[in-house]
């Protein structure tokens, strides 16, 4: 099977039978750290035919990026095969020497990383780096003017526009989504048998990573290529693949038909998978979101039944001492001894909906016409343009943008961290706060705390969970002696940690708990309000749900408003009041939270609700009216005239979308930037 | 409630302990320490230890080659060579240490203040470091040196001070990156003061580029301190001191009489040897 000839169809296989692109049986993967053996893949078994898309799914540490690097052979140093085989078009791969993997690496198997800013040599231009592509397939006649040639071919079929532009450039000087097309272009140059994407949209924005699935779609059905898609994200699996693997602690759970699998797991872990998700229609107030008790298995945890059994609800005697078999129903199979009840399972989460927070009508957090403009050189970049919004007690506000929306920014002009450009007021609680921290009065300090994105940057890894929540009471609640000790115990409790972790550090800690002790310390000052930035999205699934359900609680409880800022519209919608939506830096649409999601929508809205791959959409019909946004988020340093979302927008008017800024229209509290008329504006179907 | 009881989850692969028991059992570090105990023993036990008073001549055997009397020779005087290179530990490590130690203090204050504050106040003070490492070290020190008039104290001082900004230039470089994270961010929100920010949240976080860089300015410091011994700037006769020995012995080669300069240089040699290899090791178990 050699189809060293580019564009040249793949040999049809010998047999009758077509060859898998992808068999691995049985297969065993440990780690050797410290002389010791961690088993981090348990005897999984898959195969993938030619053309078709298998995707690989579960929560992180769970081993799928191992499952991916053993069918590339390309484990770490410290990772060994122990048992069982990979086959990739049908040659052994235990079983290849080196010269033979390496031929195979460049002729079959082609592999797109998550991150492509990182995944490309940032000292050589994109032609050069494809260019080596083609080089490795050693074809004889290929001299500098056919090499070119070959490329701008290539990128013509990963659909960029400007090859030529593309092909002298060096990464830094493109996007995100572009780069990711590059790495695509480059992984399907030699048509290969196998290729494996690891997480290829996480890094992207919603928008751009809709287009980059359609991408792959569309070159799968050309190229015919079998494709190994691992994700953590299930709505993006549900849209890529044909058939869908549940891995967990390195056990191959629950595999079958996507669609099948998803509907009506077979396994109780991916029943809870699923309800972990804040899919439409869920909100604090409607009901808590599902979590799985407990954590994974260490890797190398030596395990006598079902790996799951720790944490599953359905666990009895059996579970925890012979693993399960596999039930098989047609194609769907599933390793639970219990597999007919999978969907029976008890809620672990009570359904009582979170007592909702006292709305009262105090406006505790309000901006006026807030901006700022950072000087690059002698270029002004406006990062944040002319935001207003009010926030009452209790409510939560959720403010939605792509990157570079200018979220960040925003949380950091509250907080007094950057300075606001003169003109912008803040006021909290009805009084003027000071552009800087340091200028705030003490109790305006106090009533404004932040949950950062990432717990690893946000605390300090040198000092102990007591020293970052203690020091956070010496200071914000003024507390000391023995009344510290005990308001400290019943912070940690509040955020269910026991007094085991106080003597921890960080690196001791899982993200989750991090996020946790990151939330007490916010805590800590009895805070009016709480400026949550991106705080679950470096979490899984299940972990989030835990501290979505936390937040919603302790808002609850402490009456706290919460500025909620996030990526993600479907956490975003589960905890939020009001919802305002940025792009560039203004507000394009802000009102209630169902006004937002029901519509009518600013078109941007419309597309960032339509780009979201959601699992359990009811119709697949909805699919079809996908709204697509092409090309690239411009740059804040130069951004359009008129409405700044023309350039991207699917329902630009015409020549007034270019030239005069849309004034913001107030109709029962739900604000809308556009030119087009209300009534004309799209709803939610 | 599920979440009520959390187990506990402890990282298993970040164990720093695990690493820093490596680092410290790799047979260079292992080298470096047992040459460096032994001449801190020397510092130490010296006169004790000692066959010959150092500071004793003995105009019968002047220039007398090694032998099962004199291990190292004697010299021009006939003081016992291996007598006075053992002692000769004792200045050397406590001149060199003390002048690194107030080298590493000023330097991480000024890298703190830089690094933390950025802006008009790391410009000055930049700039300032800069032109003082322009400027050749050992002239520098033997100016102050004259101005002050030599002594330990003023050795001390001076070396101490040349090093300084070159220590500030690494904690500034590590303050830039800490400044950055979130950490120092929910610290200004509490209202902490700058004096805290810098030597308690960031101080301990940068600690290990501080490390190393006072190991491997340990090894520079050293050497100059026996380079100004040399040239008589820095320990006066007729103390022990392995620099002074080599200035006051090196015309002598040339006569065959090679044991009176070669036992003080080795002596430096491996002292400046082992400084290094646990500089590496240190920097080893940090990265």
């Amino acid at each position: 099977m050699s189809s060293t000839a580019l564009r040249q169809p793949i040999e049809p296989a010998p047999r009758a039978q077509p060859t898998p692109a992808l068999d691995i049986e049985n297969l065993d993967v440990v780690y050797r750290t410290r002389g010791r053996d961690m088993q981090v893949l348990r005897g999984i078994s898959f195969s993938i035919a030619p053309g078709e898309s298998y995707g690989l799914v579960g929560e992180s540490g769970c081993g799928k990026s191992t499952a991916a690097l053993a069918a590339l052979s390309a484990l770490p140093r410290n990772g060994f095969v122990r048992g069982g085989s990979v086959r990739v078009a049908g040659q052994t791969l235990a079983s290849l020497d080196a010269t033979a993997l390496r031929r195979l690496r460049a002729e079959q198997i082609s592999m797109v990383y998550q991150d492509a800013g990182r995944a490309l040599n940032p000292s050589l231009t994109i032609f050069r780096q494809m260019a080596e592509v083609f080089e490795l397939l050693a074809q004889p006649a290929d001299r500098a003017a056919d090499l070119r040639a070959l490329c701008t071919t290539m990128l013509n079929r990963v659909q960029i526009s400007s090859p030529d532009r593309v092909l002298d450039a060096y990464p830094h000087q493109l996007s995100g989504g572009m780069l990711q097309r590059v790495i695509i272009a480059m992984a399907l140059a030699k048509e290969p048998s196998l290729l494996v994407l690891d997480e290829p949209t996480t890094a992207l924005d919603a928008t751009v990573e809709a287009e980059v699935l359609d991408l792959v779609a569309t070159l799968r059905r050309e190229f015919s290529t079998a494709i190994l898609f691992i994700s953590h994200n299930i709505g993006v699996i549900e849209r890529m693949c044909d058939r869908v693997g549940v891995l967990y602690a390195g056990s191959l759970v629950e595999t079958g038909p996507t669609a099948q699998l998803l509907r009506r797991p077979m396994h109780p872990y991916t029943m809870r998978l699923l309800r972990c998700l804040p899919t439409p229609g869920r909100s604090k107030a409607t009901a808590r979101l599902d979590t799985i008790k407990g954590f994974l298995p260490p890797p190398g945890a030596i395990i006598p039944g079902c790996v799951f059994a720790d944490r599953c609800d359905l666990a009895d005697t059996i579970c925890h001492t012979t693993p399960p078999p596999e039930h098989t129903i047609a194609t769907h199979a599933s390793r639970c001894h219990h597999w007919q009840r999978a969907t029976e399972q008890p809620l672990t989460a009570t359904e009582t909906p979170i007592p909702t927070a006292n709305h009262s009508h105090d406006i505790v957090l309000r901006g006026t016409n807030i901006s700022k403009t950072f000087q690059i050189g002698t270029r002004s970049l406006h990062a944040v343009t002319d935001v207003s919004f009010s926030l009452r007690e209790g409510e939560t506000l959720g403010i939605v943008g792509e990157s570079g929306s200018g979220k960040t920014t925003l949380a950091r002009l509250l907080l007094g961290l950057l300075n606001p450009d003169p003109g912008s007021i803040i006021e909290l609680a009805g009084q003027p706060a000071a552009g800087h921290a340091a200028a705030r009065s003490q109790d305006q300090q106090k009533a404004l705390q932040i949950v950062f994105q990432n717990p690893d940057s946000a605390l300090n890894r040198s000092h102990t969970v007591r020293h970052l929540i203690g020091r956070a009471l010496a200071r914000l609640a003024g507390l000391s002696g023995a009344t510290r000790t005990a308001r400290l115990t019943e912070l940690i409790h509040a955020v269910r940690l026991t007094d085991r972790h106080l003597g921890m550090r960080p690196r001791q800690l899982s993200g989750g708990l991090k996020q946790r002790v990151a939330i007490a310390r916010a805590f800590a000052g009895n805070p009016k309000i709480v400026i949550c930035d991106e705080p679950t999205s470096a979490l899984d699934v299940s972990v989030q749900a835990a501290i979505l359900n936390l937040l919603a609680d302790l808002q609850a409880r402490e009456n706290t408003s919460y500025v909620f800022i996030s990526h993600d519209l479907g956490v975003v919608r589960y905890l939020s009041d009001r919802i305002a939506v940025l792009y560039l830096g203004r507000i394009m649409e802000i009102g209630p939270a169902e006004a937002v999601f029901e519509g009518p929508h600013h078109p941007y809205t419309e597309a960032l609700l339509s780009s979201i791959p959601t699992p359990f959409n009811e119709s697949n019909t909805t699919q079809t009216t996908r709204i697509r946004l092409h090309g690239d988020i411009p740059s804040a340093l130069n951004p359009p005239t008129g409405c700044v979302f023309h350039t991207r927008c699917p329902r630009k008017l015409g020549p007034i979308c270019e030239t005069t800024e849309p004034a913001p229209e107030t109709i029962n509290d739900h604000t809308i930037a556009c030119h087009i008329p209300r009534n004309q504006l799209g709803k939610r179907p | 409630m599920s979440e009520a009881a959390l187990p506990v989850l402890i990282e298993p692969t970040a164990k720093p302990n695990e690493r820093l028991r490596a680092a410290l059992t790799a047979p260079m570090f292992v080298i470096g320490a047992t040459i460096l105990t032994i001449w801190i023993a020397c510092a130490i036990l010296g006169p004790s230890l000692v066959p010959y008073n150092p500071y004793a001549d003995d105009l019968m055997n002047t220039l007398a080659p090694p032998s099962a009397a004199h291990w190292f020779g004697t010299d021009q005087i006939g003081r016992d060579i291996f007598s006075r290179v053992v002692v000769g530990a004792r200045s050397i490590l406590s001149v060199a240490p003390l002048a690194t130690l107030l080298g590493t203090l000023v330097g991480t204050t000024l890298g703190l203040i830089t690094g933390y504050f950025g802006g008009i106040i790391d410009t000055a003070i930049s700039r300032l470091i800069e032109v003082l490492l322009a400027l050749p070290l050992i002239i520098v020190a033997l100016l102050a040196l004259v101005a002050l008039g030599p002594s330990n104290t003023t050795v001390i001082i001076v070396i101490g001070l040349i090093f300084a900004p070159l220590i500030a230039r690494t904690v500034r470089a590590a303050v830039l990156t800490e400044r950055e994270l979130d950490y120092v961010a929910a610290a200004q929100l509490r209202g902490e003061s700058s004096l805290h920010i810098m030597f308690v949240e960031i101080l301990p976080n940068v600690m290990g580029p501080i490390l190393v860089e006072t190991t491997v300015r340990l090894g520079y410091a050293i050497f100059t301190v026996a380079s100004l011994s040399f040239l008589g700037f820095g320990i006066q006769p007729p103390s022990a001191d392995w620099g002074l020995a080599i200035s006051e012995n090196y015309e002598l080669i040339t006569g065959g009489y090679w044991w009176t300069v070669t036992f003080d240089a080795v002596a430096i040699a491996s002292l400046v040897v082992a400084v290094n290899l646990i500089a590496d090791g240190i920097q080893g178990a940090i990265e």
